[in-house]
């Protein structure tokens, strides 16, 4: 069961698992600022993947990331989402959760107004209410506060909460643990244990180690994929 | 709440609150409407002769005031991003985000209008053609505005580079708005054509704005 910090354990929604699925990356080539960042990248993520994006500053992991979840245009190459009952292929955004650098949390709105609207927008048909969202990273407590008043990491967490709120099978995480604590970090790995476990895939760019078993590792290298 | 509807009360919510841009447009659209009085003096044959005009300035120039927030808000903290990454059509989102807007900021104006009539002397049927014809063409202008807003979002600092944009297009919404509200005074009957050419102008803008918009948005995502 997934807790955070010092506090009693909270409940974690149960949740069906996904139906398999599969992510096919097919000889994507993506431009950023009129440079070739991404070129030939080939990848299939099927239910139960945890992926690994690693490589030196600036190779464009987040691009990668970026393009993964159908932001950008690809210059070549194609990112279809495949699996039972999704008509149009395309459609990758409805499958995947995005988390980027900056947490889409607004300063005005509570905590709570923040994550709810996340979940009316992007549809929270199998997610976890909020209060059991925001229990689950441990903001319960500040659910009424504007997200102005909320630290680095908190907003973080706030953002987090989003992935527990919106049931998405993909995760693409930028950087997930950017200004979290030790406790908090580790509280990630365990949802992404947990959503791994329920048929779900994982595909993380960060600098740490984050011990899921059986990640798989995406090494990009400039000008060329390994 | 279904998705576009939790954008609209989200929108709303948003510009009511602190930093948000609801009262800064009746407030502006106050000043500077009072300051014509100041300048021009006290004829009042003449102040209520360029009372209409001098509304339909005032509600251009507040509606230019707070567009460049848009999208800019939503680009800066990465909301933009989810978005246009949900699978959402990108063009409705343009419209709830333009309709919430006017809401939040252009319908103040057509509500305070009347009562700024009063400081220019106006009589109450070029009043009412007035308040009318800026009901009908002030979505014109958020419209058009949106567009703007859609090409300016990936610059630092685009907020005057946008009515540079816009304001060409917004001078036929002027031009009808005031001639209508202006005929009233002399010959009734001469209100209906430019006031049906205003909500054409409207009409339109509302069916091109939202797909330039998305079109300047996608474009503006690296």
């Amino acid at each position: 069961m997934l807790y955070w910090g010092s506090m009693p354990a909270p409940e974690m929604p149960v949740s069906q698992p996904f139906q398999p699925f599969r992510l096919v990356v097919e000889a994507l080539g993506v431009d950023r600022g009129g440079r070739r960042v991404i070129e030939g990248v080939d990848l299939t993520i099927s239910a139960g993947d945890a992926v690994l994006v690693t490589g030196p500053n600036g190779v464009g992991k987040s691009t990668l990331l970026r393009a993964l979840a159908g932001l950008g245009r690809p210059v070549n190459g194609s990112v279809r989402f495949e699996a039972d009952g999704v008509g149009d292929p395309d459609e990758v955004g409805r499958h995947v959760h995005y988390l980027g650098h900056r947490d889409a949390v607004k300063p005005a709105l509570t905590v709570r107004e923040n994550l709810a609207f996340w979940q009316d927008f992007l549809g929270g048909e199998g997610g976890a209410p909020v209060e059991a969202a925001l229990e689950v990273v441990g903001l319960l407590d500040l659910a009424d506060l504007p997200a102005a008043y909320l630290s680095a990491g908190q907003r973080r967490r706030l953002a987090v909460a989003r992935l527990v709120a919106v049931r998405r099978p993909l995760w693409l995480l930028d950087e997930p643990t950017a200004a979290l604590d030790a406790a908090s970090e580790m509280n990630l790995v365990r949802l992404m244990t947990d959503h791994i476990e329920r048929g779900g895939a994982v595909v993380a760019a960060t600098h740490l180690a984050i011990g899921l078993a059986g990640t798989r590792s995406l090494r990009l290298v400039a000008g060329e994929t390994a | 709440m279904p998705p576009l509807v939790a954008l609209y009360v989200r929108e709303l919510r948003l510009s009511v609150r602190i930093g948000g841009g609801a009262l800064m447009g009746v407030l502006f659209y106050l000043i500077v409407v009072t300051t014509f009085p100041f300048a021009i003096g006290p004829d009042l044959n003449l102040l209520s002769r360029l009372g209409p005009a001098i509304l339909w300035i005032g509600a251009l120039l507040a509606t230019l005031l707070g567009l460049d927030r848009l999208f800019e808000a939503d680009r800066d903290d990465g909301a933009l991003d989810l978005m246009v990454a949900s699978g959402q059509s990108l063009e409705l989102l343009v419209i709830v985000k333009v309709l919430a807007h006017w809401t939040a900021t252009g319908l103040p104006l057509v509500v305070a209008a009347p009562f700024l009539s009063l400081l220019l002397a106006m009589p109450v049927d070029v009043t009412i053609a007035t308040v009318a014809t800026l009901l009908v063409g002030t979505p014109a202008l958020t419209f058009l505005g949106a567009i703007g807003a859609g090409l300016t979002v990936s610059l630092r600092r685009g907020g005057l580079l946008l009515p540079i944009l816009v304001l060409p297009f917004a001078v036929p919404v002027l031009i009808f708005g005031v001639a209508a509200a202006t005929a009233v005074a002399y010959d009734p009957a001469a209100f209906r054509t430019p006031f049906l050419l205003i909500v054409a102008v409207t009409l339109t803008a509302a069916a091109i704005s939202p797909i330039a918009t998305a079109a300047a948005l996608r474009n503006g995502l690296d």
